[in-house]
Order: C-alpha cells, then structure tokens, then sequence
C-alpha cells in the first residue's frame, strides 16, 4: 500500500512539475517586450548563450567529422565505394549528428550555466527584489535566456553541420586521398534540401527548445540552497540529455521512417 | 492628512506545507511612521512582508495596502502597486552583475523614461544619502555586507516609494555599520515621511528607532504597542523575548521523548 501511495505521490508531482513549467514558459513569452528594452537583453544573452558555445561546438564538429571520415573510408573502401564517402558524412551530420550532438553539449555547456545562474539569482533574493521593484523577472530575466537558447541551437548546429563536413574533407580528400569531385558531387547529388537540411533543422529547432526549457525552468524552480542549485544543474543537463535522445528517435520515425 | 493606517491585516491565515505560519493576524501599520515588526527567528516575519508586497497569497483575510487589497489584485496592478514599495532584503539582493550606479540606475531605468543625465543626478543624489556616492563605481562583490545594504537602500528609495520595509537590516553588521543603518532608517523616515515597515529580532536597535512594535510568535501577534508599552507589557512570553531569557515561555529545550529513553536508563541495570 505503502508504495503504491508513494507512486502516485511520484505521479502527482511530477504532472505538477509539468504544470508548473507550462506556466512558467507561458508567463515568460507572453507578453511583448519594448523592442528597445528587449533587444539589449538579447543581445547579451545571444552572446553568452550563443557565441561562448561556438568554441566547444567548432572543436566537437571538426573531430566528429574527421571521425567519420576514417570510419567511413574503412567500411567503404571494403566495397570500393569510398567515393561515397562525401554524401554518407553529410547525410549523417545533417540528419543525426548536428542537431544532436549539438543539443547535448549545448546542455552541458550553456544549458547548466543558465540553470546556476538562474538559482543562484533566484538564492541570493535577486529574483524576488526584481518582483518588488514591479519588474516581473520571467519577463526581465527569464524570456531572454529563452530566446537566445530558441536561436542559438539551430545556428549552432549548422556551424556543427558544416565544420563536421570540412572535417570530413581534410581526412577524406586530404589525408586518404578520395578524389575531391566525387567527395562533393556525390553530396551534392544525394542530400536533399528538403528532406535532409530542413528535417534537420526542424530537430535542431525542437531540441533547442527544449533544452533551453528544461534549463531555464530548473533554475527558476530550484531549492534556493547550495544543494538545491546542484540538484538542479545536474537535473538540467540528464533531463536534457534524455529528452533530446527519446525525441530524436520520435522525430527521425515521423520524418524518415517510410512505412 | 491622511490618519488611516497604510497597511491594515485581518485576520491572515497563512499555512506552509502542514506548518500553519499565520493563524488569524490582524495589524494596522500607521502612515509615515516606523512599525517594528520582532520576534523569534522562523516565526514568519519575512513571510509577512512577502504577504504585504503580494509575493505570497494569504489562504485567508484580507491586506489592505494604500487602500488596495493586495490578494485580489490582477498581476498588472500588483507591479503597479509595487512601484510604491521599497524593500530592502537581508542580502541586499543587488544584482551582481551591475556596478552600484547601474544597480540603483534600475528601477529608474525600467520604470520611467527619463534622460540620461536626469538618471545620473538622481542616482546620485540616492547614493549621496546613503553616504556611498564615491562608490558608485564598484562592483557589488566589492562591497562589505554594511555598504551592500546601503547600496541596496539607495536603489530601494530611487522611486520615491510611499513605503519601504526593512528585512531584518541589523542582522550581522558590525557596531559601527549597524549605528549608520540606524542613522539612515530614522531620517529617511522623518525627511521623506515614508511609511517603513522594520523586521528584525535585534530588540535594543528596533526599539530605539520605532515609533509602534509588535511581537509575533506562533503565528499570532502576542504583543503590540509603543516602545514603552512593550517593555511594561504584562505577559511573561513578550518579556522573555525582550530580555532574552534562555528559558520561559519560549522552551529552552526542543519538544523531545522522555530523556530516560533517549539514554535508555532502564536497559542500564545497575
């Protein structure tokens, strides 16, 4: 009986922790900014947000396209189609491996920040002095970072996209010499634009939602103690992780499962 | 003018998870006065001032501030009414990434459309207050904790509230800081008639500067009036609180099993 009660217990709040975010995200884009009071604060938020992930995001790309360009060339050369090396490297980023990889280090990196940050706003009663000066903080503090996570996901998973397919190249072409027409003819002839590109960007935007949902909301919700800021950035970063896999798999079966 | 008290409580019920905080309290807060509101820490005085400034909703009673039931209020006339509410938090609660001109520049700049230098004299003028305007350079993680509530008062008054309420502004101060928040509460109250509202459990400081106190304990007023009334007040629990006795009332001893079990003197044979 005992863990029966327990489970709804579990049940209960968990659909109030939903209900409690629907709000949250409600509140926070409801309403529409001054456009110059808001864009400053996006600006600013587009930087730490956006620009300070690129780094991480260019390393990551460069490798995991150089990776793929070694494992593509070993498989493919054993049925002498390494020329197809081109299209399997950019079908895999656009499609999979952008949006994705990109989500899950966004999580690590920009997404636990936001979720500190936030806490620690909302611990040291920076939140609540901004609710009694008559400045709603899901306005002032919380729409920004929602925005600029909205933006930078895609962008960044382009950036990912492209520098994963130079990587690719410079092993590909440069270093196990396939030769460089076939590398990007076969791309271009194969990646569709609308069913590859778009679908990929369409995750990136999904992922990019969620992520920075998830963040924004935990730092918002957190307990306002030092234990409580933890709980939460590591609550941002396997929430986000999991959803952005289990999503994946639910958007790759409604756009490429053909059946 | 206007003798109507600023802020009127009736009979607030307030509960927390299963811990009722507030049991039917009903307090009148008198216009342009101070009103120290004391009591045993984790009794609910911060909570109260979160029910003043609408960041809490009562389950039951009614607050009344400038005329306007708090409770009820729609989100758009909440932030309104906010606009005339000062609060200083016991942190100081300064945003960290702002310098302390930028900090005390904020509610000037979100609330009202007023050009550069205008922000810049008034700013100044607040900070010149508060005894910190050669400070307005630095960086809130700069500040002592004295400097960082002075600060913090300096950007609450930058709208010219009609009240302002104090978080328990004496906690952990040094001698010197406490005598300067003493200084500035008092005359910002006589040079701007503002009403202020003062939580604290410091009794000798609160004492000093209030014009009416009220104690609250256990979820209910246990004692009110001026200063002097306070200190001839009748009941033993009021008297405990102002002259810190360890025990009394208020137990020295949290509730607790018997302690022959706790130390199991009966498996203890002899």
């Amino acid at each position: 009986m005992d863990r029966l009660a327990a489970f709804g217990r579990l049940g209960l709040s968990v659909i109030a922790s939903l209900g409690r975010s629907g709000r949250f995200l409600a509140g926070a884009l409801g309403g529409v900014p001054r456009p110059s009071v808001g864009f400053p604060l996006l600006l600013k938020q587009l930087y730490s947000v956006g620009v300070l992930s690129l780094a991480i995001i260019v390393v990551s790309g460069l490798f995991i396209g150089m990776v793929l360009g070694l494992q593509g060339y070993t498989i493919l050369s054993d049925y002498g189609s390494e020329a197809a090396i081109g299209q399997m490297i950019a079908l895999t980023l656009v499609r999979e491996l952008g949006p994705v990889v990109t989500a899950l280090l966004f999580a690590g990196r920009a997404g636990s920040a936001l979720t500190a940050e936030i806490g620690l706003m909302k611990t040291t009663e920076q939140l609540s002095s901004m609710e009694m000066m008559g400045v709603d903080p899901l306005r002032r503090v919380i729409a920004p970072r929602l925005w600029a996570g909205f933006i930078s996901v895609p962008v960044l998973a382009a950036v990912f996209s492209v520098v994963g397919i130079w990587g690719g190249m410079l092993v590909g072409v440069e270093w196990l010499g396939v030769f460089e027409g076939s590398f990007w003819g076969n791309m271009q002839s194969s990646v569709s634009f609308t069913s590859d590109v778009l679908n990929g960007v369409v995750k990136s935007l999904v992922f990019g939602f969620v992520c920075t949902w998830i963040a924004v909301y935990q730092g918002y919700d957190c307990v306002p103690t030092s234990a409580g800021i933890s709980a939460a950035t590591t609550k941002t970063v396997v929430y986000s992780s999991l959803a952005v896999l289990g999503l994946d798999f639910v958007l790759t079966a409604v756009m490429f499962g053909d059946f | 003018m206007d003798t109507s008290p600023y802020i009127e409580l009736r009979d607030v019920v307030f509960t927390r998870g299963n811990r009722r905080i507030f049991d039917g309290v009903s307090l009148d807060i008198p216009r342009g006065k101070i009103t120290a509101i004391m009591g045993p820490s984790g009794t609910g005085k911060t909570t109260l001032l979160r029910l003043i400034g609408g960041q809490l909703k009562p389950d039951s009673g009614s607050i009344s501030v400038a005329g306007e039931n708090v409770p009820e209020l729609k989100r758009k006339a909440l932030y309104r009414l906010r606009e005339k509410m000062g609060m200083l938090f016991q942190s100081g609660a300064l945003f960290t990434d702002l310098s302390v001109f930028e900090n005390v520049a904020f509610p000037l700049r979100v609330h009202t459309t007023l050009p550069e230098d205008m922000i810049r004299d008034i700013v100044l003028m607040k900070l010149e207050a508060v005894g910190l305007r050669g400070a307005r350079d630095l960086m809130p993680a700069e500040l002592s904790g004295g400097m960082t509530r002075r600060v913090a008062l300096a950007r609450s008054i930058a709208l010219d509230p009609e009240l302002i309420m104090y978080d328990e502004p004496f906690t952990g101060q040094d001698p010197i800081a406490m005598g300067v928040l003493v200084k500035l509460i008092r005359d910002l109250n006589s040079s701007m008639g503002l009403t202020s509202v003062l939580v604290s459990h410091d009794v000798p400081e609160s004492l000093s500067i209030c014009h009416y106190a009220c104690i609250v304990a256990d979820g209910r007023i246990i004692g009110d009036g001026t200063p002097e009334e306070l200190r001839a007040h009748p009941s033993e629990q009021v008297q405990q609180f102002l002259r810190g006795h360890p025990d009394g009332p208020v137990p020295f001893h949290y509730p607790a099993a018997d302690a022959a079990q706790d130390w199991s003197m009966a498996g203890r044979g002899d």
